[in-house]
């Protein structure tokens, strides 16, 4: 097995030879720059224009921020509900489903139309895109969890509370991760694009107005930024699974280092 | 030699002595799933401090009347009877275990083990402690914060052993819990069993397909067979046959195994 250093050094080295090759093609203007800015040029211009960036960036956060936390909480309401009545997955989950049928560009300018251009409409457009894939991993966690575990739970007195609790939660865990995964990308990416359809502030409004201004390497230190807020969102978010799930390390590092340090018979 | 082993059996069999009331009784158990009878007619008890088996061919209906006694099924016909109370058909009575340890991989082997107290109400440190004080009696002392991921085969058995203690510390009900070790760890576990059942004096259902394991452990043995299942033969082991883990080596052991064979042979 790759130390782990070895692994790291093998996926940035990939990045930093495109970033390499982007600069040459550049430096030796094989693409002419108002096409495709140098990384050079990107980079400058970042650093030209920090500080409106970071105000944008801090009205695309809080907008994404806000939508995800609520499509989170309400997708593990509407989850734990169509688990336990039947009745509720009957009559809500085919809604659920219909809402993520129709495309997020068809509906961002609609709730701008209804919402204004404040903020509210790219905190509902977010909502919208996140908390579905909440409701379907836990939905999924939910049916899974081991049925003898629970067999075993309610033989030992457990009532319906009980055995989500120490069961059905906590085995939903890992499905749940995955779900806020996919919704922490759709709410930066959804928030954006509400921002595009109108609005005075945030990164999609900026993208927009240096877009009109044919400031290309603006554009490309913008886009740079937001996948760079996503990918710093999705590392916060593995460390606080392992701060959730101790678990899972714990057990993981045993099977990563052959059975010796697990405990044996004595 | 045969017909001395089991006139004794007889004897004995005959001798059950009517004054100690069994702890779990089931009685005239009836019970078939759609289209397909499974047990008819089933009988059987534990006494107190007793260790029965049950005994049986794949399909024979062992499993079925687990259930029943756990109380995850309601038998068509017949009762469940625990210390005196019919409990048919109700959970939460009698804990049991299964081959397979089902400790909750996200607690600790202490909170798997105090799971029986924290479900009935009680505070977690309390708890806890109440759990990690039979730590030391069952083999499992320093094992208090790993996770269940961590523990081999035969700890986590023994963890889980421990937790239908707490929840039950007379009567252990047994879905074949060694059948998926090694052969090391479940003849030593077997020896620990039986060490632990000298201590603490609790009475067991143990439901199995292993002879030699029936013969090694238990006072009884129910033998279940046919279609739908019955109690083919009650075979009493005599109260002083060798527990040191050393009967398979004695010829009675062979006498009493070859008996077994034939009945449940016969059966398929």
């Amino acid at each position: 097995m790759r130390p782990k250093w070895k692994k790291n050094l093998i996926s940035v080295s990939v990045i930093v030879i495109i970033i390499a090759v982007w600069q040459l093609l550049s430096s030796l203007k094989v693409i002419p720059s108002f096409m495709l800015p140098s990384p050079w040029a990107v980079v400058q211009a970042f650093v030209k224009d920090f500080p409106l960036l970071m105000q944008h960036l801090k009205v695309t956060l809080t907008e994404a921020m806000a939508g995800l936390l609520l499509g989170i909480a309400a997708g593990i309401g509407l989850a734990i509900l169509m688990d336990h009545f039947e009745f509720f997955h009957l009559a809500f989950y085919p809604l659920a489903v219909l809402t993520q049928t129709v495309p997020t560009v068809a509906i961002a300018p609609l709730l701008v139309l209804w919402l204004g251009y404040g903020s509210l409409p790219k905190i509902v457009l977010v909502f919208l895109t996140t908390f579905f894939p909440v409701i379907v991993n836990l939905l999924d966690g939910f049916n899974h969890a081991d049925k003898d575990r629970i067999k075993l739970l309610e033989a030992m007195g457990a009532g319906p509370f009980q055995i989500f609790r120490y069961c059905k939660w906590p085995e939903s865990l890992p499905a749940f991760f995955s779900a806020v995964r996919v919704s922490t990308s759709y709410a930066i990416i959804g928030a954006v694009i509400a921002e595009w359809m109108g609005g005075n502030a945030g990164l999609g409004v900026y993208m927009m107005r240096v877009k009109k201004s044919y400031d290309f390497d603006k554009m490309f230190a913008v886009i740079f930024l937001i996948s760079a807020l996503s990918f710093l969102l999705l590392s916060l978010l593995k460390q606080i699974q392992k701060l959730v799930m101790p678990w899972q390390t714990a057990t993981s590092k045993r099977e990563g280092r052959s059975t010796d340090t697990a405990v044996q018979d004595k | 030699m045969e017909e001395i082993l089991f006139a004794k059996q007889e004897a004995s069999s005959a001798g059950q002595d009517p004054s100690v009331t069994p702890l779990l009784q089931m009685e005239n158990i009836s019970m078939s799933f759609p289209g397909k009878p499974v047990l008819a007619d089933v009988s059987l008890y534990v006494g107190p401090a007793e260790l029965v088996s049950l005994l049986g061919v794949s399909g024979a209906g062992k499993s079925t009347l687990f259930n029943l006694a756990a109380g995850l099924l309601v038998p068509d016909q017949g009762k469940v009877i625990f210390k005196g109370e019919d409990i048919t058909g109700q959970k939460g009575k009698i804990a049991y275990m299964l081959q397979k340890d089902l400790l909750l991989p996200h607690l600790t082997i202490a909170e798997n083990v105090a799971l029986p107290l924290l479900l009935r109400g009680e505070r977690k440190d309390k708890a806890l402690a109440e759990a990690i004080s039979h730590f030391e009696n069952f083999g499992l002392a320093g094992t208090e914060n790993y996770y269940p991921g961590q523990l081999s085969g035969g700890m986590a058995q023994r963890a889980a052993f421990l937790r239908t203690y707490l929840f039950s510390s007379e009567l252990f009900l047994l879905d074949e819990p060694f059948s998926a070790l090694d052969a090391i760890t479940k003849e030593q576990l077997h020896r620990w069993f039986l060490g632990m059942r000298k201590k603490a004096q609790f009475a067991t259902l143990l439901i199995t397909h292993d002879i030699d394991e029936a013969l090694t452990l238990s006072d009884r043995i129910y033998i279940l067979g046919g279609q739908p299942g019955s109690i083919i033969e009650e075979i009493v082991l005599p109260p002083d046959h060798d527990r040191s883990g050393n009967f398979w080596k004695q010829p009675s052991f062979v006498v009493y195994k070859e008996k077994i064979l034939q009945l449940l042979q016969r059966d398929i």
